[in-house]
């Protein structure tokens, strides 16, 4: 491990890091223009053109709100709730392969920043240390509707963590790898994981949704019951931080989804294209993109079509069909390896 | 390598100082947040032996799954009043009691024990997932499985436990 490789590995974790702050930025642009095309309105189109600005206007609101404390709440509590969330939300971001190597100089340089051999079970422990950030600004509030939506936000996305592990087994149960490049290198060309697993998928993007706190599943901010869910009591860039970890972890989810199903920076008729082994890579990179956004823009699309579960409703959804169904997947799975193993 | 040398003095350290903070925090939250820190640093110490697997697995039992109910059960009891507990004389001597028993046994193990320099941890191959599996499902296949059951029935007792009428 040399000087040059640690400096390359750096290079790469701040722009991917940039990258998915960008990314979540332009999305609650996004998320307001889709909105407004779904609700036949314009949405913000002030700040430059076609509101192109307005992320970094409302950035700049948020820095200059009032930062108010409630007198009763844990100060550091307090501070450690949001910056938790947000770089909780961060971390998935090092183990997902953005794109192929690229080769100079004969030195391969991988645009992954960790292939590391348990990548699927990191995925799962971020996941399940996702709770945390909600949890103890929900309680270091000190405020009961917050205490409310942090007990909630906690068992939804305990509930929904289990089915969402169970729907990945199957994939690396057909893989037969726990590395994310391994699992993307395996759906080379259309050969992608979605036409294999297509109950798998579903399970995975409706849990995605639940963990992303995200509507139809958006109980833990349920205006109506709580105010204002686990944030009630939280103003300024602390408040910014909980919506924005919103989106990157939207981002993260809707990477997650393309890796796992779509085939990652995969795309069709890869290998008639006769390019050279850069070229494709940067393609490649550019189609995982595009299916992210893709993903991202589907995340908007719900979120501005259905109504919001009921809590009752959201527990049964999880417990008593998502996840016997995601067994039943894994089941299947395990039965067809096997019989394609015996024939 | 010099640098995990750092690594394991900071983790040790922090893993430490954590596991303190656990007794001498007034408030239980942070007693309970402390513990999750203490964890982190050991899955740290987990990586430095190249037992990747276990480390993940460590966080994902560990930090996410029993802490978070910790937390959960603290949360919903609002154990924040302090000297909800009632320090006794009784708990007390009990406590150093049970504290100096653990105590000796440690010091007996120890004391013997030669403490060298174990082997290069990077060459230590037995903590990746693969080997690991062989291990598991080849050589102790029977216990394995044993210990499933047994989760098994720690499950179907706590739903047993939680339900309030049982018919």
């Amino acid at each position: 491990m040399d000087g040059n490789y640690i400096l390359y590995k750096f290079i790469l974790a701040t722009v991917i890091l940039l990258i998915s702050l960008l990314v979540a930025m332009y999305s609650t642009l996004l998320e307001r223009k889709v909105a407004g095309y779904i609700q036949d309105r314009l949405g913000p189109n002030r700040a430059g053109i076609g509101g192109i600005f307005q992320p970094l206007a409302d950035g700049l609101k948020l820095f200059y709100k009032e930062e108010f404390m409630p007198g009763t709440a844990d100060k550091f509590l307090y501070i450690l709730g949001p910056s938790l969330t947000m770089m909780i939300a961060l971390l998935t971001s090092a183990v997902i392969p953005w794109g192929n190597s690229i080769v100079v100089n004969g030195t391969e340089y991988s645009l992954q920043v960790a292939d590391i051999n348990v990548g699927v079970l990191y995925v799962f422990a971020i996941l399940s240390i996702g709770v945390y950030g909600i949890m103890i600004g929900g309680w270091a509030s000190n405020n009961k509707y917050a205490l409310i939506g942090a007990v909630r936000a906690a068992s939804q996305m305990i509930s929904y963590e289990l089915a969402m592990s169970m729907s990945i087994i199957a994939i690396v149960m057909m893989s037969g790898s726990l590395s994310l490049k391994d699992i993307v290198d395996q759906q080379h060309g259309m050969n992608w994981n979605v036409w294999y697993q297509p109950l798998g998928f579903l399970i995975f993007i409706v849990c995605a949704f639940a963990e992303c706190n995200r509507s139809p599943f958006d109980l833990p901010e349920c205006e109506t019951e709580l105010i204002g869910g686990y944030h009630t009591e939280y103003s300024s860039m602390k408040l910014g931080f909980y919506l924005f970890a919103e989106y990157i972890n939207m981002f993260i989810s809707s990477a997650m989804i393309a890796t796992l199903f779509f085939g990652g920076y995969n795309f069709p008729f890869m290998d008639s294209l006769n390019l050279s082994h850069n070229a494709l890579t940067i393609i490649g990179s550019l189609v995982f993109f595009m299916k992210i956004i893709f993903f991202v823009f589907f995340f908007m699309w719900v979120r501005w079509t259905l109504p919001r579960f009921r809590y009752d409703q959201l527990m049964r959804l999880g417990w008593k069909t998502l996840l016997p169904l995601a067994i039943v997947n894994i089941l299947v799975t395990g039965f067809v390896i096997m019989l394609k193993n015996h024939l | 390598m010099i640098f995990s040398k750092y690594l394991f003095f900071i983790l040790s350290f922090i893993a430490i100082y954590a596991a303190l903070k656990v007794l001498i925090s007034k408030k239980p939250m942070h007693s309970v947040l402390y513990l999750t820190l203490a964890f982190f640093a050991i899955g740290g110490h987990y990586i430095l032996l190249n037992a990747q697997f276990l480390a993940v697995v460590h966080i994902i039992v560990y930090a996410g799954a029993i802490m978070v109910l910790f937390i959960y059960t603290v949360m919903l009891l609002n154990l924040n009043i302090q000297g909800e507990f009632p320090k006794t004389r009784l708990t007390a001597i009990a406590s150093a009691i049970a504290g100096g028993l653990l105590l000796t046994v440690l010091i007996a193990v120890f004391r013997t024990y030669d403490l060298k320099m174990a082997a290069d941890p990077s060459l230590n191959q037995i903590g990746l997932v693969k080997n690991l599996g062989k291990v598991l499902f080849e050589e102790y296949y029977l216990p394995f499985e044993l210990s499933s059951i047994l989760f098994l029935a720690a499950m179907v007792g706590a739903v047993m436990l939680g339900k309030k009428d049982i018919y």
